[in-house]
């Protein structure tokens, strides 16, 4: 019986980001996009794993992967 | 970054000043998550910090923090650690700061091995004061005093310190994020002298000197040139161009400073006491 | 019987004694003459008081690692002498700035530049204070007796911890190389200040002034209180972070000002000797004191009213104690000193021309000899 995996939540500080563009650039699933704004946007968190890459490259601290309560 | 590691952040201090793309933010983001791994008590980590970009990553970080003056800090970072040797000491630097106006205190501190742990943010450039070249900006790269291409061959951090006696030294980038993190905690857990070279990017004075547009073309860079330690050892020297190895190179146990000063102390009270 | 507490020390060995009854617990230096005995002193006696010496690669650094073991809770110490004390100017200012209790000690030699470093002068008055860019004032002592070494250094390491600020020890090569008796003080009688500390649990910021008559001291946590502070040498504001704003700065660097110029006449020792009734009067510090103190009680022996005023806090400088001695008319001010004329420069602005300052002034390590003083007082008209 799989356990069905809790989906992942993926959330962006907009204040501390600078729109550098890194994390939508180390995601390998396509889950992050730049709005037209500039601005990184999550748009399909169903392909996220977890793997923490967009975080751990946000040179601004402003990604937080976290599992969705 | 969640919550259980911005608990080791000084949050109204942020958005930083760094540039956008900057590495910086990604090697600061390295210690603090090493520092949460490892599960050090913050009220026992000092900062210390010289002068530059690098230099003002204390300024958001949770912990005792200090910002000395350009080049001194691992001097003022042995005081701190020879006054309260229970504290884990961790000094942040650039390549400036270290290697050029601070490389006596680099070099001597390696040799005293001292239980120091320094994260070097390697941009090869002084960004504070808006790009000059740095003792390791590459050959032919372009910074603002170097207009005609850089004329002086540059160190290699990890074989200077490896020269001084440096007991722990290890190289990553921010491209590998968590390779660096990794070479971080070992660096903090090791007893004695850890040198840590992150390789970390300047879009904004190296990469637009030197037609690397953005961060992204940047950490692409570190990617295509960033060769394990071992790979780099079986390639021909012809061959290496501009790779450069990632790795820990050196992991060995000498007398820690502190330990053997403590030693010291206890010989001098039982002569003193016998008298 | 009791112990007998008078000592035979040299003026480096008292310098290094007076810090350890101070408390001093960290000593980083550099070898350099004629000041090195302290470090080497230090690195005896530290170990069997439980605290620490270290000999650091250059000057520079020994500033910096004083600095940093004062930030963790030690009362630090460094010595140097001209070429040094010139190098350690920059983390002075760091420790004035970021306000890091601890003492300077410069046993002065021959200068400029490599001078002749075995030989006495009194030539960086001026440096002592003015040494760092920036505004910053400081407190500088000055010993002319070996037992003044002793109580002084305590003295400095209270007034640096009462006032967070680094103090200087103005020494020359004589009195650090000369040998004379002091007698300890009883264990009891001896009088040592801390620095303030914080609350454990408050809110702590390192920089705010608070409420009394010392509010504008601040006090300092140690690193590993837990008390996660922030110290830089950016311009700060209370929370001593980094700031740009003029008004959250000029309070800032006013205060590490007037911390110390207001408490000028609190900070002042000098020894008057026939100043009352003077209308002449010789004005001098160090070892040159003592050569002027004979010349005076010489020639007051043959009724010429001569008065002494022997300078122990040169910095903030004593202008109320030449002016109130300047009030009763004056012919002329003698300054026997060991270099061009630092001294008079000042006395000079003190008496804003109410008297003539003539200057005794040796500079090539030939100490000034009573008969010197004697002369220039014989040749005021």
């Amino acid at each position: 019986m799989a356990v069905e995996a809790r989906p992942w939540d993926v959330k962006i500080n907009s204040n501390w980001c600078k729109q550098c563009g890194l994390c939508v650039a180390f995601c390998p699933r396509g889950v992050l996009k730049l709005g037209d704004d500039g601005r990184p946007v999550v748009v399909d968190i169903a392909r996220c794993t977890g793997c923490l890459l967009c975080e751990m490259h946000c040179p601004d601290f402003a990604i937080a992967v976290k599992r969705s309560e | 970054m969640g919550s259980d590691l911005t608990k080791y952040l000084r949050v109204e201090k942020l958005p930083h000043i760094w540039c956008a793309g900057c590495g910086h933010g990604i090697v600061t983001q390295a210690i603090v998550r090493a520092i949460d791994e490892l599960g050090l008590d913050p009220a026992k980590v000092t900062i210390v910090s010289g002068i530059g970009c690098s230099s003002r990553a204390p300024g958001y970080m949770n912990f005792d923090t200090l910002h000395t003056t350009h080049g001194r800090a691992i001097a003022f970072a042995t005081g701190v650690k020879l006054a309260r040797p229970e504290l884990k000491v961790i000094v942040i630097t650039g390549d400036g700061d270290a290697a050029a106006i601070g490389g006596n205190h680099l070099i001597h501190a390696a040799r005293r091995n001292i239980d120091l742990t320094v994260v070097c943010y390697n941009n090869s450039i002084y960004g504070m004061t808006s790009g000059q070249y740095s003792p390791v900006t590459p050959l032919g790269s372009f910074a603002s005093t170097a207009p005609y291409g850089m004329v002086e061959r540059p160190f290699d951090l990890c074989e200077l310190v490896m020269g001084a006696g440096g007991t722990f030294v290890a190289r990553s980038t921010t491209y590998h994020a968590r390779h660096l993190t990794n070479v971080i905690k070992q660096a903090i857990q090791h007893k004695g002298f850890s040198f840590v070279d992150a390789l970390s990017q300047c879009p904004t004075y190296f990469g637009r000197r030197n037609n690397m547009k953005d961060a992204l073309a940047m950490l692409n860079w570190y990617k295509e040139n960033a060769v394990s330690r071992d790979d780099w050892a079986k390639m021909p020297p012809a061959e290496r161009g501009s790779k450069f190895p990632i790795g820990v190179f050196r992991d060995e146990e000498a007398p820690e400073y502190c330990e053997t000063y403590r030693k010291v102390i206890e010989k001098a009270m039982e002569e003193v006491g016998a008298k | 019987m009791e112990e007998s507490r008078s000592r035979l020390y040299q003026g480096n060995e008292a310098c290094v004694e007076g810090a350890i009854a101070a408390g001093m617990r960290f000593f980083a230096g550099y070898p350099i003459t004629p000041s090195t005995e302290i470090a080497e002193l230090c690195s005896v006696r530290l170990p069997q008081v439980g605290g620490t010496f270290i000999q650091m690669e250059d000057e520079i650094a020994s500033m910096a690692a004083v600095c940093g073991a004062s930030l963790a809770g030690l009362k630090a110490m460094t010595a140097t002498s001209g070429p040094g004390f010139s190098l350690k100017q920059e983390n002075i200012g760091f420790a004035a700035e970021a306000e890091i209790p601890c003492v300077i000690v410069n046993v002065q030699r021959v200068g400029p530049s490599t001078g002749m470093p075995t030989s006495p002068a009194q030539g960086d008055l001026m440096q002592a204070r003015w040494g760092r860019h920036g505004d910053q004032e400081i407190v500088v002592l000055s010993p002319a007796y070996v037992d003044e070494v002793y109580s002084l250094t305590i003295e400095a390491f209270n007034i640096a911890e009462e006032l967070r600020t680094p103090v200087i020890l103005l020494m020359d090569e004589v009195v650090g190389h000369l040998r004379e008796k002091v007698t300890l003080p009883k264990p009891g009688d001896l009088v040592i200040k801390d620095r303030k500390k914080p609350v454990p649990g408050s809110r702590y910021l390192p920089y705010a002034p608070g409420e009394g008559e010392d509010g504008d001291v601040p006090p300092l946590a140690a690193f590993g209180d837990g008390f996660r502070f922030h110290v830089t040498g950016l311009t700060h504001g209370p929370d001593g972070f980094p700031t740009n704003s003029p008004s959250v700065g000029e309070p800032q660097i006013k205060r590490i000002n007037s911390k110390i110029s207001s408490r000028r006449e609190k900070l002042c020792k000098a020894e008057e000797l026939f100043t009352e009734d003077a209308d002449i009067l010789v004005v001098s510090f160090g070892s040159s004191a003592r050569s002027a103190k004979k010349a005076v009680k010489d020639l007051r022996a043959v009724g010429v009213k001569v008065g002494l005023l022997r300078l122990i806090t040169l910095w903030p400088f004593p202008e109320h104690v030449i002016q109130r001695i300047a009030a009763g008319k004056l012919k002329a001010v003698i300054v026997p000193e060991m270099n061009l004329g630092q001294l008079a420069r000042e006395v000079r602005r003190c008496l804003d021309g109410r008297a003539p300052v003539i200057g005794v002034n040796r500079v090539a390590g030939k100490l000034i000899e009573p008969a010197d003083v004697i002369r220039a007082v014989q040749e005021v008209k």
